[in-house]
């Protein structure tokens, strides 16, 4: 039977890579291998996971060097070889072997006011929104993130600026900015602009190149950013 | 743990390599440029002084690659507001191929026309 | 710098590209023109001296550099080296300065009405 080399981060911040032999199946996922791992090998390996097919966004790791959703990544595309490194998301702390503490990713969501901020009770009318004006189509390419931190994991400007909100954070933000119901229009565009904001993006592009949900959160944040310079001239922020 | 070469190796990464490489040495490159130039505050003879030092093939050669840079700065830079000002679309990799082709023609023109 | 200054900074980049982007298609047609022949002193002087339109263009262009270079290496001196603060945005301010009159020494130089 075949079988992938597979080496594993162990530890914290500071830690090594583990060998172990996995058997290699058909239409293997990434988050199989670790699931052996962890059941047939060392029960002590921790790593997250919940739906399996791709909607929770909790089993993120990086894969041979690239962030990727581990539950939807087959070996075939990315063991050729059979040789599989498998590591935390970059750009987190590291809790534990593949777990990283995802706090600040979610608390800049928080600060570029990833909240939706409305006017109307639920008493009211449903908001009518034809699906084809220009904000529900700049909505309709943004709004299906599930939040699972590759994007974050990819960005670089993340890396070298600490306060950078990130591809996630922006591109929720964009998509509020879009939404004709809110109502945090300014105080948004605000929270954004700026060297810890969209303005330090530098279009790398790798986390358009990486999102599991072809998103294109690159788009988004250039998005912000004519917004954002067109409300400073305006005076609106 | 930050990222190494495989996370970045895609084309609008090396894309910024360049433009960020680019744009360093020519910022490094302009007070040198600006200098020759003010030779000619001194007269033609001065500016000659230099002149004569620029038909040396190394200088030439270097010439060429400050070439390159510029325009490869300028093109990559195009692309980048083409991006960032216009509504996103599918053929930015186009975008970057262009870039390439316009930095390469120029440099090639300069070459040619130099030697 | 407060945040306003930041977006206004970043605008005044992408501003000057755009002008830069004009400037350096002539620059480059321009020089690959002039390098036909080689190069002389004399004959490059008596090609620019005392011509008003290139004294302005080329005054744009050192304009349009001094404003773009120095915010670019803002950037990476904050990306690099971690460097932020008022510090970093005065030695911004200063490199802007330095290009902008090191260059019209240069446009003067070669562009003004001196005698070749």
């Amino acid at each position: 039977m075949e079988t992938l080399q597979v080496r594993i981060w162990r530890g914290a911040e500071q830690g090594d890579f583990q060998d172990f032999e996995v058997p290699r199946q058909e239409s293997q996922t990434v988050l199989d291998v670790v699931t052996y791992v962890q059941r047939k090998c060392d029960s002590t390996l921790s790593y997250r996971f919940a739906c399996r097919v791709g909607v929770c966004g909790s089993c993120a790791m990086t894969v041979n060097g690239v962030s990727r959703w581990t539950c939807r990544t087959h070996v075939s595309k990315v063991a050729a070889d059979n040789k599989l490194e498998i590591a935390p998301l970059r750009n987190l702390p590291v809790i534990k072997d593949l777990v990283t503490d995802m706090r600040e990713f979610f608390d800049k969501w928080a600060r570029a006011r990833g909240r939706f901020t409305g006017s109307t009770t639920r008493k009211d009318p449903l908001a009518r929104i034809s699906p084809e004006s220009k904000e529900r189509k700049r909505v309709e390419a943004g709004i299906e993130c599930i939040g699972c931190g590759v994007c974050y994991s990819a960005c670089d400007v993340v890396s070298w600026n600490k306060d950078y909100l990130g591809p996630a954070a922006l591109n929720r933000a964009w998509t509020l900015i879009n939404d004709v119901r809110d109502t945090a229009r300014a105080e948004r565009l605000a929270a954004v602009a700026g060297d810890a904001g969209c303005h330090a993006c530098h279009t790398h592009i790798s986390c358009t190149e990486r999102c599991p949900m072809r998103l294109s959160p690159t788009a988004g944040i250039a998005g912000l950013k004519r917004a954002v310079l067109a409300a400073t001239l305006s005076g609106e922020i | 743990m930050k990222n190494d070469f495989r996370a970045r190796n895609h084309p609008a990464y090396w894309a910024f390599i360049v433009h960020r490489g680019s744009g360093v040495l020519l910022a490094l490159f302009l007070p040198l440029h600006f200098w020759a130039l003010g030779q000619a505050l001194h007269g033609a003879a001065a500016l000659d002084g230099f002149l004569r030092w620029t038909e040396h093939p190394l200088v030439k050669f270097a010439e060429t690659g400050l070439v390159l840079l510029l325009a490869a700065h300028m093109a990559g830079g195009v692309r980048l507001l083409v991006l960032e000002f216009l509504e996103w679309r599918e053929w930015q990799k186009t975008l970057l191929a262009a870039a390439a082709g316009v930095s390469l023609v120029a440099g090639l023109a300069f070459l040619l026309n130099l030697v | 710098m407060s945040q306003r200054a930041q977006v206004l900074l970043w605008g005044a980049q992408r501003i000057s590209a755009m002008v830069l982007a004009l400037c350096v298609v002539v620059h480059l047609l321009t020089i690959i023109y002039a390098v036909r022949s080689g190069l002389s002193a004399t004959e490059i002087l008596g090609r620019t001296q005392g011509s008003v339109m290139w004294f302005a263009f080329y005054t744009l262009f050192v304009i349009a550099v001094a404003v773009h270079a120095p915010i670019g290496l803002r950037t990476i001196l904050s990306e690099t080296c971690g460097w932020r603060g008022r510090g970093l945005d005065v030695l911004t301010g200063v490199i802007g300065l330095s290009l902008a009159m090191w260059g019209m020494r240069a446009v003067v130089g070669v562009f003004g009405a001196g005698t070749a």
